[in-house]
């Protein structure tokens, strides 16, 4: 079949047509990623200093990628397990806590609490299914701590739960793995390094200020690291799995750093 | 034997006003600060810390946070490197000391006053005057009080010290955009004054 050479990178047979399709589809359905081409391009200074057009914008987007895999492991480098995030009196709480995801509060997901099984997988040698009573079962701890979005806002909130290394012990977790995965009733998806899920605290949170973690907040459970930015802090968990193979995230895979500790 | 009064004129001439390393740390400590800036602008718009103050996405670096956060933190290592190498040369060599001292009030006093009359001339340029001593000073500390609070900002959690010495999470975004909107100020004035004595941009490109 004669190719016609101006179209020759959109079909050339080598390539997987459906992945580059399922990417393309994936890319153009963000609108901020087209803000991102648009604006570096129309950043004529920068091309000036540059020399280069920025025509290539896919090697200046591989080459900031990489860059922030490298500050991913000079934070993994930075992160002191010892060190506590400060906490905070009931006085200092942000009333009302901001809600945040990615979709507006309309479209929060409603988990059945009567029917949840929360799902753990992986390299993990204990018990695989937990529904809540069992969950609510393990040992209780609270914390008033700091939320701060990648954004730059902060906002200080009240959790309760179980220490998330405790709750890693008890399912038999192999926690010489690197990564711990999170799926999400939301289709959110997450993951965080080994050491911040065993410090001291990670939380699995079931409870916003006192009472059942509402659904804006995260119900069923919401993992809160106040070592974390918010998006780090998975809500709606169904599933956790320990592995050794990157995991990614909703956020990290569209370009915001994959550690995101603070 | 002792130095020929010609051979000390020649190695007098050669000798550049500007040291290559400086000119070097200079254009790449310009480079890093200007992508810091302006993908600064971008991250700052993602939440303003002054309500209703927005900075136009147009003349912002990355087009969206996530794209902005990763120029931020790509020519942070640029900036603080660079400014490592910098200042450490700075000191080692004395330069320092030579260049930007001595400097009295009464002098950058002096200096204001003959350049707002439009007297403040800039004909020898292997001294900088009061003005320029002061200006430059600043905007090292500047940078330095940058990179700081934008590490509080960065590692809250991890360096305690500097969160609370910049009066915590949220003050340290306060000081950050401070000393950013600092430098802007440097940065138009200083780029006004090389237009007046062109002639200071060719020794920083060349050394003479
Ligand atoms: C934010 C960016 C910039 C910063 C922080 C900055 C800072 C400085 C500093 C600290 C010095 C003194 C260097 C030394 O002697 O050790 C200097 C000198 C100088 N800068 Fe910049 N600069 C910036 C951007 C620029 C730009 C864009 C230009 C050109 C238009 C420029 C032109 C010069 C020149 C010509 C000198 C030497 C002045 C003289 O010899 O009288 N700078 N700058």
């Amino acid at each position: 079949m004669p190719v016609k050479k101006r179209n020759s990178f959109l079909i050339n047979p080598e390539l997987d047509r459906a992945q580059i399709l399922k990417d393309a589809t994936r890319e153009l359905a963000l609108p901020t990623r087209r803000l991102f081409l648009k604006g570096a391009v129309t950043l004529g200074g920068l091309t000036m200093l540059t020399g280069c057009g920025l025509s290539d914008n896919q090697s200046v987007e591989s080459f900031l990628m990489r860059v922030s895999r490298l500050n991913d492991r000079v934070q993994g480098w930075l992160f002191d397990p010892n060190r506590l995030a400060p906490t905070y009196s009931e006085a200092e709480l942000t009333r009302p806590f901001p809600f945040n995801a990615f979709y507006g509060v309309e479209d929060v997901p409603e988990v059945d609490a009567a029917s949840f099984v929360l799902k753990v997988g992986g390299l993990v040698t204990g018990k695989r299914s937990w529904t809540l009573p069992e969950l609510y079962a393990l040992p209780h701890a609270e914390q008033i701590t700091r939320h701060i979005c990648v954004e730059g806002w902060s906002a200080i909130g009240h959790w309760g739960g179980t220490p998330f290394r405790e709750f890693l012990r008890q399912v038999g977790a192999d926690t010489s793995a690197k990564y711990v995965g999170f799926k999400c009733a939301d289709d959110y998806y997450e993951s965080i390094d080994m050491p911040t899920a065993l410090h001291a605290q990670t939380l699995l949170t079931f409870q916003y200020d006192g009472k059942t973690l509402p659904p804006e907040y995260g119900f069923p459970m919401k993992l809160r690291m106040p070592t974390k930015l918010g998006y780090k802090n998975p809500k709606h968990i169904m599933e956790i799995y320990v592995t050794n193979t990157f995991p990614g995230g909703y956020w990290s895979d569209q370009g915001y750093n994959w550690f995101g500790g603070s | 034997m002792a130095a020929s009064p010609l051979k000390t004129a020649l190695s007098q001439s050669a000798k550049p006003i500007h040291p290559v390393w400086v000119r070097l740390c200079h254009w790449l400590n310009a480079l890093a600060a200007i992508l810091m800036v302006l993908s600064g602008w971008r991250i700052y718009d993602a939440s303003p810390v002054f309500k209703g103050f927005v900075i136009p996405p147009a003349i912002t670096l990355g087009g969206w946070l996530g794209g902005a956060l990763q120029w931020h933190f790509a020519a942070m290592w640029l900036l603080f490197f660079n400014g490592l190498i910098y200042l450490g040369l700075n000191l080692a060599t004395g330069r320092l000391f030579r260049k930007f001292f001595p400097l009295s009030p009464r002098a950058v006093w002096r200096d204001l006053r003959l350049a707002l009359i439009g007297k403040l001339h800039h004909d020898d340029l292997s001294h900088y005057n009061a003005l320029q001593k002061i200006a430059y000073l600043t905007v090292i500390i500047d940078l330095v009080v940058l990179v700081l609070s934008g590490l509080a900002i960065w590692k809250s959690v991890q360096f305690p010290l500097l969160r609370e010495l910049m009066g915590g999470y949220d003050n340290a975004r306060i000081v950050h955009f401070c000393a950013m909107a600092l430098l802007v100020g440097f940065f138009v004035v200083h780029v006004v004054m090389v237009a007046l004595v062109p002639r200071s941009l060719l020794t920083m490109i060349r050394g003479r």
